[in-house]
Parts: structure tokens; sequence; C-alpha cells
């Protein structure tokens, strides 16, 4: 039996205004807020699951993606949340096109602003691209991942496919594994999950480790083996290619041996461990298909279905904000 | 240039080279202090002379800046060597050295030929060249450093750039002694400083920005320490921004290696916190650094283990500035904070008011052998007229700086320039009559 699809009306209970104007971090967020942004998405796997899937809570608002780095999953799933709800969605890549010819982040999205967009779903490679951007634009602005800072709803979506393996997030031992230092999807996670009472150790070699990271409220190991040791959920990071060449780590063999998930080191995990990775994934590098394709253990595609109703909880509860002014 | 005599008198007289802090008055006559009377008895003069009543306020010798930058030649959007020198008049800095990493850079006479006959021109506050000591700041080759000397600049560095050759480096320092000139470096490992926007550590950690550790300052230093006793030559450090290589400068000194330091005002006014939801007006170079570091660095020029503070004037305009925080040019307008945030030390009880003062004027001049940072009778009358109490709201945009890139934006300082007077004449006058 597939689930009743919720009403227009009901998500439209459900949907609580936003608790600020832009959504830049998960520090934005307080537990029951998440509580609630999650139980919204969750309305909304529902509806995605049925053959209509389109809703009109952000009807006649535009909605523009601006990525000024290249990424095919976070952009579709913006523009597939936006679009399921209602909202005139625009896509941009300036990289190609203004910036070569001089023009900065602030001009680029001042322009934007002037064209009356309601929501603007920010990608950059700056740490703090998003935040600067939001001060100088009179719409909402979305952090689809800001150099290597946060990207928050990544961490929800990681959030609520968790909550639904396990019916809970609280009291969980999350593992979270490889490039730390460059990476936003962890910077976010152990932010959202650590909130949400989990246990998160962040592992990984010395080199991909950021500089007293201890102290961001997680235990961190150099091994792999002690690192995911009795974990619920070991997450997976991408360790991108170009910091593969000797500077961090000397091969890419040689990371897969020591710190890449396979079966031998996920025996060691808590029975019933799930796996996750933020994507795309590095196969035989940062884990192996083996793992990653088993659907007993992989919650990987449970993640990008996660990512289009969490997008849209987080769109709808944006525009029943710009709905209450 | 026959300028009538002046007479400030009720002053509080503090003059780093006697020691002397206490009421006094002082006649300024052709450019240079004719007479200094200490304590409260006045100083008889015919009535011609002009009478600058102090009413109590401070009056020090004009500040020395060693290191500011301006855009002259090359960015003069940026700051011009006009508007530098206005900003220092109203800062009550009545001398800067400009760094050679202009366009084109002082590795050339010419350019600090031309760097001082601006200057003339302008007549507001004297302006020193520093010349390049390597040839393009390219850190290949020496510059021309005895000429660039005998023109004009009274230091040579490689400004920010660090010479990673120690080769190199030990002949620049041995070849400059024998002339007698001073060399600046500014110590900073150019492999673990690559990229690098903050300081390592858990808040640049979190805020997702690459970063370096303190280090890369200690092991450059230590490396030109090293060079300092193999060649017995003299060293300027520029910048000393942490702890850690307080210690490395500490050790230098106890084996007697002829060494001066210098720190910004802003590593001794804030730290890496700061820089808060990516403020780039905080971006600087070096990085700023913990709270810790920062305390120790006052603590260092309180006990004269930082010999100098410099302002490190770094003008960046707008389009500059307002970017994300790893894109942003680094550094920070200082000339007109200068004063107020060193007295802002002094009020908080963190160094002594002599050792301040004398970090800006006799220290700086007598590092490059100025005759100017002193109340003496016969020095160049270069004075800073000061109401030390008088507490002021930073507002970068008012600030004389073609660029408006402050740091100390919004913050509350305690000591206002009330004249300046560089060579006997009024450059400033808050009151408005310069």
């Amino acid at each position: 039996m597939t689930a009743l699809a919720p009403g227009v009306d009901e998500v439209r209970s459900r949907a609580f205004p936003f608790p600020s104007r832009h959504f830049l971090s998960v520090v934005d967020l307080d537990p029951v807020q998440v509580a609630d942004l999650l139980d919204l998405a969750e309305s909304f796997v529902a509806l995605n699951r049925q053959a209509s899937k389109k809703l009109d809570l952000l009807k006649g608002r535009t909605l523009i993606n601006l990525f000024f780095e290249a990424s095919t999953r976070t952009q579709s799933s913006f523009e597939l949340a936006g679009k399921r709800l209602g909202a005139d969605v625009v896509n941009m890549s300036p990289r190609a096109s203004s910036i070569v010819k001089g023009e900065t982040l602030i001009d680029t999205a001042v322009t934007l602003n002037a064209m009356q967009p309601d929501i603007l779903v920010v990608r950059h490679g700056s740490s703090g691209a998003a935040s600067l951007l939001s001060q100088k634009v009179s719409c909402s602005v979305v952090n689809a991942g800001d150099g290597q800072h946060e990207h928050p709803t990544q961490a929800l979506l990681d959030a609520l496919s968790i909550r639904r393996a396990f019916g809970r997030i609280d009291g969980l031992t999350v593992a979270i594994c490889g490039d730390v230092l460059h990476s936003r999807v962890a910077r976010s996670n152990v932010a959202l999950l650590t909130m949400l009472g989990a246990r998160v150790r962040v592992v990984g070699p010395p080199t991909l480790m950021p500089a007293d990271v201890a102290r961001w409220g997680v235990e961190a190991s150099t091994s792999m083996r002690a690192g995911i040791e009795g974990a619920d959920v070991v997450m997976m990071l991408r360790l991108q290619l170009e910091r593969m060449q000797g500077a961090l780590v000397p091969s890419m063999r040689e990371y897969f041996r020591l710190w890449g998930l396979d079966r031998g080191k996920l025996a060691g995990a808590s029975k019933g461990v799930r796996v996750m990775h933020p994507g795309p994934m590095n196969r035989g590098v940062e884990i192996d298909s083996d793992v990653a394709d088993d659907l007993e253990v992989s919650l990987i595609q449970d993640q990008v279905e996660m990512g289009v109703a969490t997008r849209m909880a987080v769109l709808a509860s944006l525009a029943a904000r710009l709905d209450n002014q | 240039m026959s300028q009538p005599p002046i007479l400030i008198a009720n002053a509080r007289l503090v003059d780093p080279e006697s020691g002397y802090d206490g009421p006094g008055a002082l006649l300024v006559r052709d450019g240079k202090i004719a007479d200094v009377g200490k304590g409260p008895v006045p100083i008889e003069v015919s009535p011609d002379v002009r009478r600058i009543d102090a009413d109590g306020a401070l009056l020090c010798p004009g500040l020395i800046d060693l290191r500011v930058k301006t855009g002259e030649p090359g960015s003069e959007p940026k700051e011009t060597l006009k508007s530098a020198a206005l900003a220092a008049a109203a800062g009550g800095v009545t001398s800067i050295v400009v760094q050679p990493d202009t366009d084109p850079v002082i590795d050339d006479p010419a350019v600090a030929d031309f760097i001082l006959r601006r200057a003339r021109d302008i007549g507001l506050v004297h302006v020193y060249p520093a010349g390049a000591a390597t040839e393009g700041l390219e850190g290949q080759g020496m510059a021309e450093i005895g000429l660039l000397h005998e023109a004009g600049c009274v230091y040579v560095t490689n400004a920010d750039r660090s010479i990673t050759d120690s080769r190199l480096m030990r002949r620049l320092l041995a070849y400059a002694d024998c002339l007698g000139i001073v060399v600046a470096h500014r110590p900073a490992d150019p492999w673990l400083t690559a990229g690098s926007v903050a300081t390592e550590g858990e808040f640049a950690g979190r805020l997702g920005l690459p970063a370096e550790p303190v280090a890369a300052e200690t092991i450059m230093l230590e490396r030109d320490l090293a060079l300092v006793a193999l060649t017995g030559a003299r060293l300027m450090v520029d910048q000393i921004s942490a702890a850690a290589p307080l210690e490395s400068l500490a050790r230098a000194r106890a084996r007697g290696l002829p060494v001066i330091a210098t720190a910004s005002i802003n590593h001794l006014s804030f730290n890496e916190l700061d820089i808060g939801d990516y403020r780039t007006f905080c971006k600087l170079s070096p990085p700023l650094r913990s709270e810790s570091d920062r305390l120790a660095l006052i603590d260092a020029l309180a006990k004269s283990e930082i010999d100098i503070v410099v302002s490190a004037h770094a003008p960046a305009p707008a389009e500059e500035k307002r970017l994300p925080f790893d894109e942003a040019a680094p550094g920070s307008v200082g000339l007109q904070t200068l004063l107020p945030a060193l007295l802002t030390l002094h009020h908080e009880g963190r160094a002594p008011l002599m050792r301040l003062i004398e970090a800006v004027t006799l220290a700086p001049a007598r590092a490059v052998g100025l005759a100017a940072g002193r109340l003496a009778k016969g020095a160049p009358a270069d004075l800073v007229l000061c109401d030390i109490d008088a507490p002021i709201l930073i507002d970068a945009a008012q600030l004389v700086s073609k660029s408006k890139n402050s740091a100390f934006d919004g913050r509350r300082l305690q000591g206002a320039v009330r004249m300046t007077f560089v060579d006997g004449r009024v450059v400033f006058d808050a009151a408005g009559a310069a």
C-alpha cells in the first residue's frame, strides 16, 4: 500500500515559517525546528512517490539557482524541489559567462536581485560566500555549499535519511570518514548531528583533518578500524582527485587500502550499520563498490531521494515566511 | 619657508628620549624645536610669537611609521602619496616610510627620487621610500641597494614577500651591513603559507578557511636569526605576530644578536575571532592570531622586546574587499588609527604610555637613522598634540584615506589628535584651521 499523499492544506499547515530570511548554516536552526523541518520533508517524500507531484506552495515565486561551482546533483535537486512546489526556476552558472569578464560575486548577485527573485540558491567555491551575498540582496538566500564551510541542506537530508533508517538520531554513533579538512558536508553534519544528540567521530589521515578538530565536540581518530568500531552510521566523504597526487596522501591505492571503506573494515562497525556518501563517489578510492551498492547497508540512494524532499521542505518554509511578510 | 615662531604652552610633554612625562612648554622656531620648558615655569617669549594653549593635552614627537603602503606609483585609485600624507597628518604621523611594492617597484633610484619629489611637492608630512631588497621583489638577485640608499631609501625590504633563497638572504644581510643599510624582512615560510588566509586553529577550521600555522613565521624567523648569527649583520624583523616567534627573538637577543623587531597595531588590537562572519577588513597578512598571541605581543611591546609599532597601512578599495574572504585583498588602513589605538592600550593599562610612544617615535627614528622622534632642542619640530582621554568612534567612511578598509571600523578608541606639526608647520588642526 502506498501511503496516502498529503493534501496541500496538510502540507501548508506543517510548513512553519522559517526562523530567518536566509538559510546559510545549520546553526541557524534549533533541534525543534530541525524536527519540524524533517517532518515536513517526510510528507514530501510521500508526495514525490506519487505520479502527480505538483503543489502550488511556491506558485508565482521565482527561484534562481546560482551555481558558481558545477554540481549536477545538488542543482537538479533544488530545481526539482522548486518546480514541484510550483516555482519558476532559473539555473545560472556564471562560471563560464560573466565572472571571466571581471564581474564579482556581489555584482552578479545585485544584478540578479534586481530581477526580483524570491529565493536565491547559491553555491560558491569560497567559504562565507553565501553569507556575504545574503547581506547584499533583498531576497532569501539558501546556501547550497560555500567553499569548505557549510552545506546545510546536505546535513538535513542526511539527518532525514538516518532518522528514517533508525527511527532516531539521538544516541547513534556516526563516523564521518575521509577528507574532513576540505569538506563542507562534514562541517554541517558535525554541527547538526551533535545538535541532535548523536555521538560523532571524525576519521581520516592527519593531513586531511582540520586543526583542533577535537574541539568541535567530536572524537577524532586517524585509524579507520578504530574510528568505525561500533558505529551505527559510517558516512564517507569524497576525496577530490587533485588532492590525491602525493601532497596530502601518497596515492589513490594507498588511500583506499588505509582509509577506503570495504567489507573488511565495515565488519568492525555495529550490527545493522548503514553507509552513507554525499556523492559523487570515487569508487575504489574512498569506498568499495561492493559496499556502496549493497542496498542492505547503503543509504546512498535514499540520500538522493531525501535530498529533493528536504529541499522542498526548506523552500516551502522559506516561502511560508515570505507569505507571512 | 620662514614661519613665525610658535609657543605650545601648558602641555603635558612626553619625551621618550629623556623619559620626561610632565607639564611643560615648547618653543618652535625655523622648523626646529628651539626650546623645551619642562615643569610649570613658562618660557618667556616676545609677543609676536604665536601662542597655542595646549590646555593640558599630550604633546609628544610626531609618529614615525615604518610600514606604509600607498598606491603611488601604479595604483592611484587605492591611495596616492597625497591622500596617505593627509591621513598621516590627521593621525599625528609626521614621517611615513612607503613600501617598495609599488608599480614600478622601488628597485631603481629613479623611483625613489620620484617619491621624494612628489612628497616635497605635497609638502605635508615627511615621506621616505623603503628600497626593494631584491630586484623586482622577485627574490632572485639583489637590487641596487647601495644606490637606493644614496637616493634616500631609509631601509630595504622585500615587502610582503619573504626571501626564500637562504644564500641570497645571507649575502643581502652581509652586503647591506657593510654599507650601513638596515634590512627588514617579513618572516613567512612560503610553503606553509601558500593559499592561506587565516591562522590555523579551531576558529579557521570551523569557518572552512585555508589556514597557516604560526610555525610558518617561526621557521623563517629562526632561519633569519641563524643568518644574523652567521653574518653579524643587523636585521629588522618585519611584523612579529605571535608568541612562538617572540621566544625565538628573545633567545636571539639573549645571545646578543643585532636584531630589532616590529609589530603592527592590528596584531596588538585584534585576534582571529574579529574575523567573525568573514569580515574582510580583518583579513590581514600575517593573519590575525589568537588572543594569547595578542597578549604576548603587548607584553613584549611593554618590555621592549618588540621595539617598534607600525600601522601596516595597506589601502584596498571596496572592489578588493567586498569579495568572499579568500578572494579579498589583505590589509587594513591604519595611519589615522595608529595613535588612538596605541593610547587605548595605555588606557586599558596594558603598557606604559612612555614605552608606547617610544615605539612609534624614538625607536623607529633610531632604527633607520632619522633625527626626529624626540622633544629636544635642535630636533625637527615634528610634533603631535593629542587629547589623550577623548573617546572616539571609528567610522571607516569618515577616514581621510582614499580606501576605507579599516579593521577598526566601528571600534571605540580613546585619544584624539588635535594638531600635527611637521617642521614647525601646522599640517593638521582638528579645529579645521589647517
